[in-house]
């Protein structure tokens, strides 16, 4: 009886030893966190062309700073960059730059290149493979429809090793406003002489089937026989779908991947140091993939409106993004940011302040 | 007291039925008043943009056009396909069926009336499209092909598949409503007809229809109403081309309508013009289904009255 007893208390003991100890190591945690920084919710969203790679990074950072929430909605570029100037995002994520006039309307705002983005020419021609070449010229008859024969001579002359099919070309684009259209009409308008459709995330297309999203242009593309669309490349790769080679300004027909994206990213860092919204399509280099865009983070500068502990949240995760957040990007199949954009991505991340100090 | 407890308990009981009902209207208005004021701007940037064949945003060129006839010319078709299939199905369904399939039959009609619009999008992306490219498009663009109307390339995503889509979308709406209506038939008028010696189809012909036809009239409105308005499906399937029908009035090729211009551009536009272009759109559209629907009642109740007279 006493024995059993003794051995009751002992348990007790224990278990209350366990506790204690339990108990002292949560608060020595807690105390340590807090002593490094306050609990914070941000919310931001925008673009879906990064969306995959910023969940990503919200969930690791929140791993390293368990009291930072870091939400980010996937709506669309414009959806995110009106959620920044209503002040109800605290950044926004947007394929392509503000205008001039969205500047003007909403100063104070800074671009930060997160990573980048390789549109890729995909195809569905029988027993053809990737590694077509294309030029600039030869995409912009294609989508405007002045080539409509996968066997035409200026597409026969560039890839003697094919035989082309006496097939028709069935062009499918975007239905929807997107950054995709953005970044590849850019770059038509920009390396091409005959592309006369302008540029912008919907242009007034005279040919071919319009589907809607990433998913839509590849679903519909790989039904169809004959079909061209542009595709992210991620999307193109992740589906096993065949994508064209295509002459950049040094004359080499380059592959899109990670590596020719990423090169195009740098070549372009000397344009962003004078102007972060420069266009960086069709940049010259060697082995760059010229149809090669920047996504950008934009946030105000002056983070005064939101409270303090959210204004630094913000501003050490947006420094962590562009530099240890860089190295998930590649196993997700975006371009890791070059060297010399991160350095112009740290000057212009040091100018947010907070009540007039710096928050970096 | 008492007396007067009862009176209040009516009258409570009618401001509030009297309140669900206002609070429809008051929806409606507010619906009505925001489409008008969101799209002022464009109306005043381009009061003729009804007629307008070119939307380039770009250029700021905003005409609605292309996406008026595709939406009327696709819910057009869909009904004049839907007609024939429910009417069909729902004579059938009420003088012919066996017991057993009449019961399979409904069940049928029910599930696909209540089958989420995305579902017959994607189906009709993945399933049909292909279908109708092979054997329907390609066979008739090969032999009738010099015709305009059915003229090619064949690809699939089309006018014609977005009609056949709401075909298939409005065909429950129709003939359940039909086989309601034919089942109603008062039973002596039809026993009358039998004992003079007349057929089933006699009898379909001359007391079912004529009997019902106001009612299977409103019922193909209403599935016109629906037709006018789907939007999932038909933006999966149209080809959202803005081309038709000015480059092309072929039925093969890829259009657009107005809900599917919405639906695809709005989530993305930045600029105040183009928001505003889209939403007047949606405003013609509202006018488009208001006229719809007028014109319809006003056809009932004229040929309602004539019966009364006859």
């Amino acid at each position: 009886m006493s024995f059993k007893n003794r051995k009751g208390i002992s348990k007790i003991l224990a278990v209350g030893i366990v506790a204690l100890v339990l108990v002292a190591a949560g608060v020595f945690y807690y105390t340590q966190i807090m002593g490094a920084e306050q609990p914070a919710t941000v919310t931001a969203g925008g673009a879906s062309f990064p969306y995959p790679l910023i969940s990503k990074w919200t969930s690791e950072y929140n791993k390293l700073h368990p009291l930072i929430q870091i939400t980010y909605q996937s709506v669309g570029s414009g959806a995110g960059q009106n959620g920044l100037f209503a002040k109800t995002f605290d950044f926004a994520g947007s394929d392509s730059p503000l205008s001039d006039s969205q500047i003007a309307q909403n100063p104070g705002i800074l671009h930060i290149p997160e990573t980048g983005g390789g549109i890729v020419v995909a195809y569905n021609i029988p027993n053809i493979g990737s590694g077509m070449n294309l030029t600039a010229d030869i995409i912009a008859k294609i989508f405007q429809g002045n080539i409509t024969k996968w066997n035409d001579p200026a597409i026969a002359a560039i890839n003697p090793a094919l035989t082309l099919p006496d097939l028709g070309i069935v062009v499918i684009r975007r239905s929807d406003s997107s950054g995709t259209t953005d970044g590849f009409t850019t770059y038509l308008k920009n390396a091409s002489s005959v592309w006369v459709l302008g540029s912008g995330k919907t242009v007034n297309w005279p040919t071919g089937i319009g589907a809607s999203g990433n998913s839509g242009v590849a679903s519909t593309l790989q039904q169809t026989p004959g079909g061209v669309g542009y595709l992210e490349f991620f999307y193109a790769k992740n589906n096993s779908i065949p994508y064209a080679k295509v002459l950049n300004r040094n004359g080499q027909f380059v592959e899109p991947t990670l590596s020719s994206i990423s090169k195009a990213l740098g070549a372009a860092a000397p344009l962003l140091t004078s102007d972060i919204r420069a266009s960086v399509v069709n940049m010259p280099g060697d082995g760059v993939y010229p149809i090669s865009v920047f996504t950008y983070i934009l946030v105000y500068k002056d983070l005064s409106y939101m409270p303090e502990a959210r204004a630094k949240a913000v501003a050490n995760f947006l420094w962590w993004v562009i530099h240890d957040g860089q190295s998930f990007s590649e196993s997700l199949l975006y371009p890791r940011l070059p060297s010399s954009v991160v350095t112009i991505a740290e000057t212009n991340l040091r100018q947010l302040t907070y009540n007039g100090r710096p928050l970096l | 007291m008492n007396k007067k407890s009862i009176f209040f308990k009516d009258s409570a009981f009618k401001y509030l039925v009297g309140g669900a009902s206002m609070v429809v209207v008051g929806f409606f208005a507010m619906i009505f008043v925001m489409l008008a004021i969101r799209s002022y701007p464009s109306i005043v940037n381009d009061p003729l943009m009804v007629f307008g064949s070119t939307w380039d945003v770009n250029s700021g060129i905003f005409g609605g056009l292309p996406a008026i006839m595709g939406t009327l010319a696709s819910s057009a078709i869909a009904v004049a396909f839907a007609i024939p299939i429910s009417l069909g199905m729902s004579v059938f369904f009420t003088e012919y069926a066996p017991r057993r399939v009449r019961a399979a039959l409904s069940v049928v009609i029910d599930i696909m009336a209540t089958i989420p619009s995305v579902i017959f999008g994607i189906w009709g992306l993945w399933i049909i499209a292909p279908l109708v490219k092979n054997y329907v498009q390609e066979p008739i663009i090969g032999s009738i092909g010099f015709i305009p109307l059915f003229s090619g390339p064949a690809y699939g995503l089309s006018l014609f598949l977005a009609s056949l889509v709401l075909t298939f979308m409005i065909v429950p709406i129709i003939s359940s409503l039909t086989i309601s209506l034919l089942s109603s038939t008062p039973a002596e008028l039809r026993e009358a007809m039998i004992s003079l010696g007349a057929t089933r189809w006699e009898v379909v012909r001359h007391v079912a229809l004529p009997f019902s036809k106001l009612g299977i009239f409103a019922a193909i409105i209403l599935a016109l109403g629906r037709a006018l308005g789907e939007t999932m499906a038909v933006t999966m399937v149209i080809g959202n081309s803005f081309m038709w029908p000015f480059s092309s009035v072929s039925l093969f090729s890829p259009a657009s309508t107005i809900t599917s211009k919405i639906a695809s551009e709005l989530y993305e536009a930045v600029d105040m013009l183009h928001v505003s272009s889209l939403i007047e759109l949606g405003l013609i559209l509202l006018v488009i289904t208001l006229t719809v629907n007028f014109s319809a009642r006003l056809i009932i109740t004229r040929i309602s009255r004539r019966g009364a007279t006859q």
